[in-house]
């Protein structure tokens, strides 16, 4: 209740409460949702959320797919970072069937993981920006995030829906081009950044627009099950890398930042020192990169080269089994987590065996934290609620399974 | 606070309650009859020794082959300070759907529980609004349940055997990858 301000008075001249739909298509809301608002005057007094436009079943088709047909699933789900998607479910793969991958790939991962990491929270901190009423910020971050995708595209041919990395590794090594431009990247993005920030951070309108904007302790942050950024806003330094290290993360050096007060303002700066953190991260596993392959040595479950396929009567073999699905895969019961860009995104997988999951659940950070919403927003204005669901990145795709 | 100072702790307070317990991949898993479920999970969050104040996930799986435990309620907890991760299970028999409900304890449990409906069909008593969260609401079925399938009922190319179930059971997965080797 901490969220009502003191001075809380009825705003409507008769007492009468307006229903307003936000939603499902308004671009204020970034995404397909519904929020039924009831309101009093231009305050909020409750919102009854409605998810799920959306719906694609994920973990019913899941059911009936291969394991490397799987990844294309995740892409979808948090679709502003998908390459943490693949590679954390590869991971899970990895630790259900046993396989050690070389350190080589565990950065090479690193890499990738916390670059989209940045283009995530780029995404979630320019928009902020937007609906502040700052286009500007979001104009130039954008090409900064088209730079990412610019990366991406070399290593595994996509931008958007990745697909990347494979179990065991990666389906292709990083070539000359892709260091070419993660070097230029890495020396003019932090100038951009600055740029950004500069305009944003200790921006009198934009401070008056987000300090104290929705709000949440950090107790209720974790009764709610709030993580990644939005919880560490609260105060809490709950990070998986540090936590629970996966893919090498004990390796490197980088601080965790949190807020205080929870609210729109702390998120906001907690995810633009992430960025930092990252591309602190990025420049030590470039510079300390191991020498070594770029996937495990596992042909049961890793694609031979296509040479080797036309050539070699085993590659042929294997090729053909890996591509009927006709993988070994020990029975059994796992829970992975990698940190998203939105917090602990978890996979649990039952195996009875079988070539496909028995059970695959997906621990989405969006769906869990989104359900807080209406506490956060109650006795706030509208345009407050806006920007609390949008410091909050609440990614559509992200809220289905 | 290990796996095992934590499995005796538990069976200290609850003597008796634990019908199974095991430690895939190194994560302790018990499983707990559903009367129970709640005050157990309500001592491991409130206690100071277990301290267990965070639900990282909740979900359902259904075994239709397992009769009078069709289905399983999964409940991820964490402890965030020492670390320490505990994975609860509970069953219930198709005839008796109703599971209590854990809102009272976690907020995060709301929606869990709801898609958990909306996916199996679990009636979590006591949910403050237990109704459909991601498929339509007039939906007649419950689509994770394992007797609908993916598939058009007519296509014989997809059945179970084709997803290397059935059949050869006793073929482990050691005999898979050394037949996979020799092949």
């Amino acid at each position: 209740m901490n969220n009502i301000p003191q001075n809380y008075k009825s705003d409507s001249m008769d007492g009468e409460l307006t229903t307003l739909n936000l939603g499902p298509t308004h671009p204020a809301t970034h995404g397909i949702f519904q929020n039924v608002l009831t309101m009093d005057g231009e305050r909020i007094q409750s919102a009854n959320q409605t998810i799920g436009y959306i719906h694609r079943a994920f973990e019913k088709i899941a059911e009936r797919r291969p394991y490397n047909q799987i990844t294309p699933l995740t892409d979808r789900l948090n679709y502003c970072s998908s390459p943490i998607n693949n590679l954390g479910w590869d991971m899970t793969v990895e630790k259900l069937i046993g396989i050690e991958v070389p350190k080589r790939v565990d950065y090479m991962r690193v890499i990738i993981m916390e670059l989209a990491r940045i283009s995530d929270h780029l995404v979630c901190n320019s928009v902020i920006g937007v609906d502040t009423g700052a286009l500007t910020g979001f104009t130039y971050i954008f090409q900064e995030r088209e730079r990412i995708y610019d990366l991406f595209e070399q290593v595994c041919g996509a931008r958007l829906t990745t697909n990347i990395g494979r179990i065991g590794g990666f389906e292709r090594d990083f070539n000359e081009e892709f260091y070419q431009k993660i070097n230029l990247f890495l020396k003019e993005f932090p100038k951009r950044l600055l740029d950004f920030e500069n305009l944003l951070c200790r921006n009198r309108i934009f401070m008056d627009r987000v300090i104290g904007v929705g709000p949440i302790s950090g107790e209720r942050a974790l009764n709610y099950g709030f993580t990644g950024p939005n919880l560490r806003a609260a105060g809490v330094d709950y990070d998986v890398r540090v936590l629970n290290p996966y893919s090498s993360y004990q390796d490197f050096d980088f601080c965790v930042p949190v807020g205080k007060s929870g609210d729109t303002f702390d998120r906001f700066n907690v995810r633009q020192e992430e960025i930092h953190q990252s591309l602190s991260i990025i420049r030590q596993a470039l510079d300390k990169m191991p020498a070594g392959n770029y996937h495990a040595d596992v042909p049961e479950y890793y694609l031979p080269a296509k040479k080797d396929v036309y050539r070699s009567m085993e590659a042929l073999i294997y090729h053909f089994k890996i591509v009927m699905g006709e993988m070994a895969i020990p029975k059994g019961e796992v829970y992975f987590s990698v940190e998203g860009g939105n917090g602990e995104l978890g996979y649990y997988l039952i195996s009875d065996g079988g070539r496909t999951p028995y059970r695959l659940h997906f621990r989405r950070p969006s769906f869990i934290y989104y359900q807080a919403y209406p506490e956060m927003i109650k006795g706030s204005l509208l345009s407050d609620a806006i920007l609390t669901m949008s410091s909050m990145n609440v990614i559509a795709g992200e809220l289905d399974a | 606070m290990n796996n095992g100072d934590l499995l005796k702790a538990i069976e200290s307070e609850f003597p008796g309650i634990m019908d199974n317990s095991s430690e895939p991949h190194g994560l302790l898993t018990i499983e707990i009859p559903k009367a129970n479920i709640i005050p157990v999970i309500n001592w491991l969050k409130t206690n100071e020794y277990t301290n267990f104040m965070f639900l990282t996930d909740l979900c359902g799986v259904h075994y239709p082959n397992d009769i009078d435990k069709e289905f399983a309620i999964v409940y991820h907890l964490h402890n965030l300070e020492q670390n320490v991760r505990l994975r609860l299970k509970t069953f219930a028999s198709r005839l008796d759907l109703n599971v209590p409900t854990l809102c009272n304890i976690y907020s995060a449990a709301n929606w869990m529980e709801r898609e958990t409906f909306d996916f199996y069909g679990i009636n979590f008593e006591g949910h403050p609004n237990l109704i459909r969260i991601l498929n339509m609401e007039d939906m007649d079925y419950f689509p994770m349940r394992k007797e609908y399938p993916m598939e058009d009922d007519t296509r014989t190319d997809k059945d179970d055997r084709f997803f290397g179930r059935g059949g050869n059971e006793e073929v482990t997965f050691d005999d898979k990858k050394a037949l996979a080797r020799k092949n």
